[in-house]
């Protein structure tokens, strides 16, 4: 996370980032949520939806709008960005495989669906394949112990896996990729 | 004993009827919400009381007295509901907002009218996206029918309620880091007192209540508290419901009775232990905070909190993780302190660093590496970070491993004895 003021400038583009006009509306409705003057509560609300307008990251300029928007200072900003795991700074795979690999899930063999995906995609964690159809990562509990082992892709959990079910998730999704 | 159906709070824990509010109606929620907020604020004080209910977020704190402790003081006052569910062998509160989210709303109106708030968050942990959906749509539902709003279920009550989501920290479901969370910062655990019951969200009077919590206030204002104090025994009142996970035939979320022997609630609810009773080799009781316990002591003990505090170990979130004798035990434990390092806020010295070294050092012993001082060095650094930091994720990192230790240490010696002899063999090779 890194990022120091010059490297922060470079990375800026010129075209300024704003919501869309559906997002807008979204973006209201949170910061309407919270007393007046408590702005900065709809902080999360806000990188959520500006990640998924960017597609699942949060660019330079997204920050610098989101700052003014509810006059955080940008230090501020990044504070709360770099602490939160789901906020990224860096653009992803356009599926977001996350894998929980914590006890419940390890002892219902997450190894396994790990080495499935490493199979199926020939990539480890925190790589993303080349056609940018898939980023892998390793997460901690996803409170879904029941349905162990357990994963995450988007938004969207999978549960009960075996490698046969991994296999058939990864045709699923390379299908709608050759569809769209 | 077992809960027969007619006693169960949550009917639709398993999602095989609708969760619309008309399905909820039917299972009984909102049934009278009018008649109970109009028997007033003493009454309902009184029969939570009466009933015993504790916390079910995993402190065990009676809810009554964390209720009676927001106080006005011409501030406004907040009711925050903790559904930041991230403790591993957990996932109680998400079976209830996606398939009982009217009993959560109906519960967060009773307790804000209770203490008088005037308007709720509901904090939801960012992963469970479709979960926020479920109880965004229940809400709206809400709003519709008039329980919520302005003259909230026509008592002239205004309370308004929100979702609110998270973005992936397991230590936001501590209190105070969780009001942080919710003022927009990023989850520090603040320094107590002042509880949030004087100073939290805004610093204003804030009540903060687990979803399950919640979620049973309405049943046991309508069925009377002593219905609900008749279930289990004094002090562990109620139904609780249970997760049950890890090498079991049929892992499930469950409720049943407080005080249930740990082998019926396994054997009825989730068919044995893979391979049998006797090839049980531990169980995490209460979600991954609590220190194990073995199989002579899962073969009587009770699940409720005194019976498994009587233990040294605790009823936590009731998440039940079940691990038989295939299990590498200390790996298990190794992962759990990795979970810790990972979600350690960093802001206290002796658990930021504490749980690194917790995990190194477990990871070395599950190789063998090691020799017996070893394990006496990584008692005293778990009990230098017990007690001494700001919130309960230190002790929550310490407890699992000085679990291990009790109830593992010859284990962990005979690593260490097959790692000397391996390297001996391999050099006289």
């Amino acid at each position: 996370m890194a990022c120091s003021k010059n490297d922060f400038d470079n990375r800026c583009s010129s075209s300024p980032f704003s919501f869309t006009k559906e997002n807008e509306e979204r973006a209201k409705e949170a910061i309407s949520h919270y007393p007046l003057g408590r702005e900065a509560s709809a902080v999360l609300a806000l990188l959520d939806l500006a990640q998924r307008q960017i597609g699942g990251w949060l660019s330079p300029e997204s920050l610098v709008y989101i700052s003014g928007r509810l006059k955080m200072p940008l230090v501020k900003l990044y504070e709360v960005v770099g602490f939160y795991s789901m906020f990224r700074l860096n653009p992803r795979g356009k599926n977001l495989v996350q894998i929980c690999t914590t006890t419940p899930c390890w002892l219902r063999h997450s190894q396994k669906i790990y080495e499935a995906f490493q199979k199926g995609l020939g990539i480890s964690y925190g790589e993303t394949t080349r056609d940018g159809l898939f980023t892998l990562e390793e997460v901690e509990c996803l409170g879904a112990c029941v349905g162990a082992p357990a994963l995450q892709i988007n938004d969207d959990y999978y549960e009960n896996l075996t490698p046969k079910k991994v296999e058939d998730l990864l045709n699923q999704l390379s299908a709608k990729k050759e569809k769209s | 004993m077992s809960l027969s159906p007619e006693n169960r709070i949550f009917k639709n824990l398993d999602g095989s009827e609708g969760i619309s509010l008309a399905a909820s109606q039917k299972r009984g929620d909102w049934k009278t919400p009018k008649k109970l907020m109009e028997k007033g604020r003493p009454w309902i004080f009184e029969e939570i009381k009466a009933s015993g209910l504790r916390g079910r977020g995993g402190a065990g704190f009676p809810t009554e007295k964390k209720w009676s402790f927001v106080k006005k003081t011409g501030l406004p006052s907040y009711l925050v509901v903790n559904a930041d569910e991230s403790e591993p062998g957990t996932a109680k509160d998400r079976d209830i907002m996606r398939y009982e989210p009217h009993k959560l709303i109906e519960g967060a109106l009773l307790a804000g009218f209770a203490i008088e708030a005037s308007v709720g968050y509901i904090y939801i942990r960012g992963e469970y996206y479709r979960e926020a959906c479920i109880l965004e749509a229940a809400l709206r539902e809400a709003y519709e029918a008039g329980f919520l709003g302005k003259n909230a279920a026509q008592t002239g009550y205004t309370f308004d309620l929100y979702v609110h989501r998270g973005a992936g920290a397991y230590i936001c479901g501590e209190e105070t880091a969780l009001i942080e969370s919710l003022e927009g910062r990023k989850g520090f655990p603040r320094l107590k007192p002042p509880f949030p019951a004087q100073m939290g969200l805004y610093g204003c009077p804030t009540l903060v209540n687990n979803v399950e919590t919640l979620a049973v206030v309405p049943t046991i204002l309508r069925r009377g508290a002593t219905w609900f104090s008749s279930l289990g025994r004094p002090n562990n009142t109620g139904t609780k419901i249970f997760c049950i996970s890890g090498h079991v035939n049929f892992p499930c979320t469950v409720e049943e009775e407080m005080g249930i022997p740990l082998r019926t609630l396994i054997e009825r609810h989730a068919k044995g232990v893979r391979g049998g009773w006797d090839n049980l080799l531990a169980v995490i009781p209460g979600g991954s905070s609590v220190p194990l316990i073995p199989k002579s002591i899962c073969d009587t003990v009770r699940m409720d909190f005194d019976d498994l505090r009587d233990v040294q170990s605790g009823l936590g979130t009731g998440g039940v993780i079940v691990m038989d004798r295939s299990t590498d035990i200390i790996k298990a434990i190794a992962r759990l302190s990795k979970f810790y390092m990972h979600e350690s806020c960093g802001q206290c010295t002796p658990c930021r660093e504490g749980t690194g070294w917790m995990w190194r050092m477990l990871e070395r012993f599950s190789k063998g590496d090691g020799n017996a001082s070893d394990i006496n060095l990584l008692e005293e650094i778990s009990h230098a970070i017990e007690g001494h930091t700001i919130c309960g994720l230190g002790d929550a990192a310490a407890w699992p491993v000085q679990g291990l230790i009790r109830h593992f240490r010859p284990t962990i010696e005979k690593r260490f004895d097959e790692f000397k002899n391996h390297g001996k063999e391999k050099r006289s090779s």
